[in-house]
């Protein structure tokens, strides 16, 4: 199972090219998804026009946006402005290449990896680039030379610098059961041992929780609070450059559905039939779907929070059950060993 | 500690909805039945014998509080007579752009000349289309659309009035 395969450079390049486009479809039906599924929590039916099933929706939305006026004000700092959306698109979308979805396939002499790049600290990689991503928040919002912008990307950053704390800290359990850092590990691990979101539930809860914070999801989306705040760090952002902040939030959260399939619930795996783990893809895509479906059902449920509740939730709750959490792992596992 | 179940009620609240069908009524293709008393276009109205009821009094002008209405009288002749009293509308147009729609040209006039219909579906792609002249108002009105039933929908007369 750990043997070192080589991957042809011509395979690998395709495949990239192939992956980042599916996670931008998977981007652009999960905001159709959305739509029709907060329409129907709402008694309505939500997209239905365009094509059957409204499913050419984001399609249009895309045509829109980009026939759209890319608006930037006079006083915009101007190769930054214009870096900051793309900055962030381009961490949410790196992100993914880390994520293993497949189980890996041999043609003949070639050799096809389960994932993009396999590197040993993808784990770390992802977090980084993460954080990375809100260099692209807080300048978006810096350079617009807006104090809206400049104080909503204030409002985003700390929200997002105190809930990946937390997020890191949920991680840290899973972690130390696995014995690695590398993601493709953490998964084989959990075939000999149980699914990680059995031991480690109150990790799974924090994780959602922080990640939902950390992409700016509701009930924790301050960042936009479309009913009662002005948009925030993309107040000055309108066509394919707003486009941008926006999808890379989706894609954030694709990512970070992927990131807690990985960890918790086994990837790509079947659970118990090992030799339908061929078709690893279809699994992984089935279970990243139920989380979306579950994020965007706690969306039109719950209710927004208040600032101060937020913060507190974050420093107070969320950060200490993350760091007990983590601390009675390592004391079990020390101790089991 | 209720924050806990009741927050997990409130997800079982919208899980359920995804089961009912949605009560949106899908507009173009089913048109909800305006009610009887549906303030919409206006139309001028003749009398049996083809005499337009507009006698070009201007009152309806005067009345409307979005100035949209103007009217440019003309005298009746034996050879040329459009309306039932001395005077007609040579011109009557109205800026359906600025009208509100309130209804005081209606009750203003005193020979029930202009009355509000039913159709809402008056949206235009030029401004210009939208100040309709004596010809439009007079024919009959091109989309005809369903009227709730009166004697289910009309409101009917409040107390204060009935017992006065």
């Amino acid at each position: 199972m750990f043997v070192h395969h080589h991957e042809a450079w011509w395979i690998m390049l395709p495949k990239a090219f192939l992956v980042i486009n599916i996670v931008m479809l998977f981007f652009a039906f999960t905001t159709w998804l959305e739509r029709k599924l907060l329409g129907r929590m709402q008694n309505r039916y939500g997209p239905n026009r365009a094509g059957p099933k409204g499913l050419l929706v984001p399609i249009a939305d895309l045509l829109k946006l980009i026939r759209k006026e890319a608006f930037a004000p006079i006083a915009a700092k101007e190769p930054l402005y214009i870096i900051a959306p793309v900055v962030s698109m381009f961490t949410a979308l790196a992100a993914f290449s880390v994520l293993p979805w497949g189980p890996g396939w041999s043609f003949g002499h070639h050799y096809i990896r389960g994932t993009v790049v396999n590197v040993p600290i993808s784990l770390i990689l992802i977090f980084a680039l993460g954080s990375i991503g809100i260099y692209g928040f807080i300048v978006g919002g810096w350079a617009s030379e807006s104090k809206y912008s400049l104080l909503g990307s204030m409002r985003t950053c700390a929200q997002l610098v105190s809930y990946e704390v937390s997020l890191a800290l949920s991680v840290l359990g899973v972690v130390l059961m696995g014995q690695s850092l590398s993601l493709q590990e953490i998964v084989d691990k959990q075939q000999t041992t149980l699914w990680f979101f059995i031991p480690q539930a109150v990790g799974l809860i924090v994780f959602i929780l922080g990640g939902i914070a950390e992409t700016s999801r509701a009930p924790f989306d301050l960042p936009e609070a479309d009913t009662e705040l002005v948009a925030g760090y993309h107040t000055e952002y309108s066509g394919m450059r707003w486009g941008l902040f926006q999808s890379a939030e989706y894609i954030n959260m694709i990512t970070l559905s992927g990131l807690c399939v990985t960890l918790f619930f086994d990837g790509y795996h079947f659970p118990w039939v090992h030799s339908l783990d061929v078709v690893g893809p279809v699994w992984f895509v089935l279970k990243l779907f139920a989380l979306v479906s579950i994020f965007i059902w706690l969306r039109a449920t719950q209710p927004r929070l208040r600032y101060d509740q937020l913060m507190r939730f974050g420093w107070k709750i969320l950060l200490p059950v993350a760091t007990a959490n983590a601390v009675v792992t390592a004391a079990l596992v020390v101790a089991v060993k | 500690m209720a924050v806990v179940p009741n927050t997990l009620k409130g997800f079982g609240v919208t899980l359920k909805q995804i089961f009912k069908k949605p009560i949106t009524q899908q507009y173009p293709e089913y048109k909800r039945p305006v009610y009887p008393r549906f303030r919409g276009r206006h139309r001028l109205n003749r009398f049996e014998n083809g005499l337009e009821k507009c006698v070009g009094c201007s009152l309806c002008a005067a009345a409307c509080p979005a100035d949209c209405i103007r009217v440019v009288p003309a005298e009746n002749t034996p050879e040329n007579r459009v309306s039932a009293g001395e005077r007609y509308a040579r011109i009557y147009e109205i800026n359906m752009s600025r009208c509100i729609f309130c209804g005081y040209c209606e009750l203003a006039c005193p020979f029930d000349a202009i009355t509000l219909g039913n159709d809402f579906e008056i949206s235009e792609h030029n401004r210009d289309d939208l100040i309709y002249t004596k010809d439009m108002l007079l024919a009959p009105p091109l989309k005809q659309v369903p009227v709730a039933d009166p004697d289910l929908y009309d409101t009917p007369i409040p107390y204060y009035k009935d017992h006065a």
